[in-house]
């Protein structure tokens, strides 16, 4: 993974001493409380419903078993000992003191991390495959272009006050793991006709109240204008974006009432003047990125290993848990393996301290002392030794992170909430844990196969609602917490938007409708391979409207 | 009155007079006008014997500015919310596309110590510091002095840590 030189080193350390003078200002009365708000934001800090919240960046997902023992330290010494996954692979701490942030931040630092721009109006926390590196459907790893972005983005200095957050993802592979298209830049790898490896970019995709997604606007951008054509766009929407209403600001707006094609003039035209400038890159500057992410020294005999086949015949609960929380290796002899963070009774995402030190034990133990977050709020170890899932499950069932769910109905999406967050007008982890306690029968769960519940307590769509085959939405009617219900969301290849079924339910409805669209579904499927949104596609809303909102006389029969 | 800095942290004296679109012209004193003012009055400042200097709203596309706007030797940019950063994009335009060699000073509520070194790294060359603010605080934030080598190159002499990286 990317390890630290002196350059960077010092803009981190710099970045704490900022902050911790900016707190002492704000503390003392010297820096009014708005424009504190402006600075603490980009360092991660959120005054959230009862604590402030810090949000720590894990760039495209990559941690070390070294930064996930600090994270634990964290949690454990600044919060009440556990910190929350996110849908941007990031972690965040739900409890920690105002004062004490500058002192957590000099922890990170310590281990190379940070949370500059994790918050605020500016370039936020790069996001990629949480399989690069390792996918087999994989045309080149993505990591040293999305560090090369990290680094471009990081303090610069036209963008940190942009009209409203701006969010890079970056897919490398065939299938789309990385919910690029709505993201306000997304970059996919790819290589021409000529052989030539380069970019095609979309813009404009977004979540929240208007989601969106994105459009392409260039096929192939050559692999060393990648940096000088982000900063065309950005300066683009610095200068147009809107800053009138909050909810209009995110460029899918700009994009969208621009039209694309104008959009791409003005991009283009500002690009023409910076891509033979300081910002193109050389063959050895992408050189020297990519030599921080060589593949490890893998065990060429690790496929002569017998005991998984045993075990798999043996343990049926191992046998559960292989079939969905492994995947395939390009190394023959290892296995991805997936750490599911959707457990009976606790929060999607949520881990704590203790999970957190046995799991960097684990990575050292069976991983090369590495680790992935996902999107979808699990974790993954990406280079297991076949003879070493067994032991590697047993630990992780004794921590409660073997549950075998991984795309299954139980691995909700599923923002904090009104548990936590000031803007969320329901709560989503009681409902996805009332989801839970319905839908735990694995068997019914394999039966149903393949599926993203994705839930947000509130429009600003943290949840990914508008992108989940079955996705809810908090909303709050009169005080009371209501659900909308949409159907069809994708995130992956031809990404799409879900469609409402119709009326929100309330709150003691919802997992009722959830019951009911599954049931619709099984009913309606031609058998077990058709997917839930192939067989939404080709039924459409009306059989899932007609049992989820039955007439009168329906009702009385 | 507002302390006015120069890159280097320098007070300098502020004698240009802020003139409202509807007050005369002075016979003397260099001023600053609105762009609409010297856009409307233009042949008459022109040719006045006191030097003119011109105030660009954030919104205005500084690519349709005309070449006389561009020879001034100041140009003053807006910067009127502390989280509206328009005019350091218009500030790099003006010196990478645009080609302004002149001064470009920084006015408005955004115009405070925690933003200053990233208004220089965009070509930004004097700052006309928000009433409340520390000068000492301000020149220590504008010093090159314990600050880290930036990762991009952007309108500063300074080197990025790209370039440094590649030597």
């Amino acid at each position: 993974m990317y390890r630290y030189d002196q350059y960077d080193q010092a803009l981190v350390d710099a970045r704490v001493a900022q902050f911790r003078d900016q707190t002492t200002r704000f503390l003392n009365g010297e820096l009014a409380d708005d424009e504190f708000k402006h600075l603490r934001l980009r360092n991660g800090l959120y005054i959230q419903r009862f604590a402030p919240m810090l949000r720590v960046a894990i760039p495209y997902g990559t941690l070390s078993a070294r930064q996930l023992r600090m994270l634990a330290h964290i949690a454990r010494t600044y919060d009440k000992g556990y910190g929350h996954f996110t849908t941007r692979q990031n972690i965040q701490f739900n409890w920690p003191k105002l004062e004490t942030v500058p002192d957590i931040l000099a922890d990170l630092a310590k281990v190379e991390m940070h949370a500059i721009q994790t918050s605020g109006n500016c370039i936020r926390n790069i996001t990629s495959d949480h399989l690069a590196g390792v996918a087999k459907d994989e045309l080149l790893d993505p990591r040293p272009y999305c560090e090369l972005t990290r680094q471009w983005a990081t303090e610069h200095p036209e963008f940190n006050w942009l009209p409203r957050k701006f969010k890079f993802a970056f897919s490398a592979s065939t299938t789309d793991r990385a919910a690029t298209c709505v993201h306000d830049i997304g970059v996919h790898l790819v290589r021409n006709e000529a052989g030539e490896i380069g970019y095609t970019i979309f813009v404009g995709g977004g979540l929240g109240r208007t989601p969106i997604i994105g459009q392409k606007i260039r096929e192939f951008l050559p692999e060393t204008d990648l940096l000088s054509y982000s900063e065309a766009i950005l300066r683009v929407y610095n200068l147009l974006g809107r800053r009138d209403n909050i909810y209009k600001a995110r460029i899918k707006i700009l994009v969208k009432e621009m039209g694309i094609a104008a959009f791409r003039d003005q991009v283009e035209a500002e690009w023409e003047t910076l891509k033979n400038g300081p910002l193109k890159l050389s063959k050895s500057d992408i050189e020297r990125f990519k030599s921080h992410f060589t593949q490890p020294s893998y065990d060429a005999t690790a496929q002569s290993d017998t005991s998984y086949a045993g075990h798999l015949a043996q343990d049926t609960a191992f046998a559960a848990w292989a079939k969905r929380n492994l995947k395939p290796h390009r190394e023959p002899g290892y296995a991805i393996a997936f750490l599911s963070l959707k457990a009976r009774g606790v929060a999607p995402g949520d881990v704590t301290h203790e999970q957190m030190d046995a799991i960097a034990e684990l990575a050292e133990q069976y991983s090369f002392g590495e680790l992935r977050a996902t999107h979808n709020q699990n974790l993954v170890f990406t280079d297991v030794k076949q003879a070493d899932l067994y032991p590697l499950w047993q630990r992780l069932s004794e921590l409660g992170l073997a549950t075998p769910n991984i795309g299954l109905l139980t691995d909700v999406i599923c923002c904090p909430g009104l548990d936590f967050c000031s803007l969320s007008n329901a709560s989503s982890i009681a409902v996805a844990e009332e989801i839970f306690d319905r839908f735990e029968s694995l068997d019914y769960q394999h039966d149903i196969g393949d599926i993203k519940l994705n839930m947000s307590g509130c429009m600003n769509g943290c949840g990914h609602h508008s992108v989940g085959h079955i996705g809810i939405l908090g909303v709050d009617k009169k005080g009371e917490e209501w659900y909308q219900i949409t159907l069809g969301g994708s995130s992956e290849n031809n990404a799409s938007l879900g469609d409402r079924t119709g009326p929100s339910v309330d709150r003691e409805s919802i997992a009722d409708a959830v019951q009911t669209i599954i049931e619709t579904y099984l009913e309606q499927r031609h058998d077990e391979s058709e997917g839930f949104l192939a067989c939404y596609a080709r039924v459409g809303m009306a059989p899932f409207k007609a049992r989820l909102y039955p007439t009168k006389a329906e009702q009385a029969a | 009155m507002s302390t006015l800095l120069n890159l280097d942290g320098v007070t300098v004296t502020d004698d240009a007079l802020l003139l409202a679109d509807d007050s005369p012209l002075p016979p003397q004193g260099s001023m600053i006008v609105s762009l609409a003012r010297w856009q409307a009055e233009h042949s008459t400042l022109a040719t006045h014997p006191a030097p003119v200097a011109v105030k660009l709203p954030n919104t205005t596309d500084v690519l349709s500015l005309d070449a006389a706007v561009l020879a001034l030797p100041l140009l003053v940019l807006d910067f009127p919310g502390f989280a509206d950063g328009r005019a350091y994009s218009q500030a790099r335009r003006l010196r990478e596309r645009c080609g302004y060699q002149g001064t470009l000073r920084a006015s408005g509520a955004a115009v405070v110590a925690d933003q200053l070194a990233m208004m220089a790294r965009v070509g930004i060359t004097q700052f006309l510091l928000r009433d409340d603010q520390s000068v000492a605080v301000c020149q220590a934030a504008l010093s090159a002095g314990g600050k880290p080598m930036p990762y991009q190159p952007a309108q500063d002499a300074s080197h990025a840590v790209f370039a440094a990286r590649r030597a």
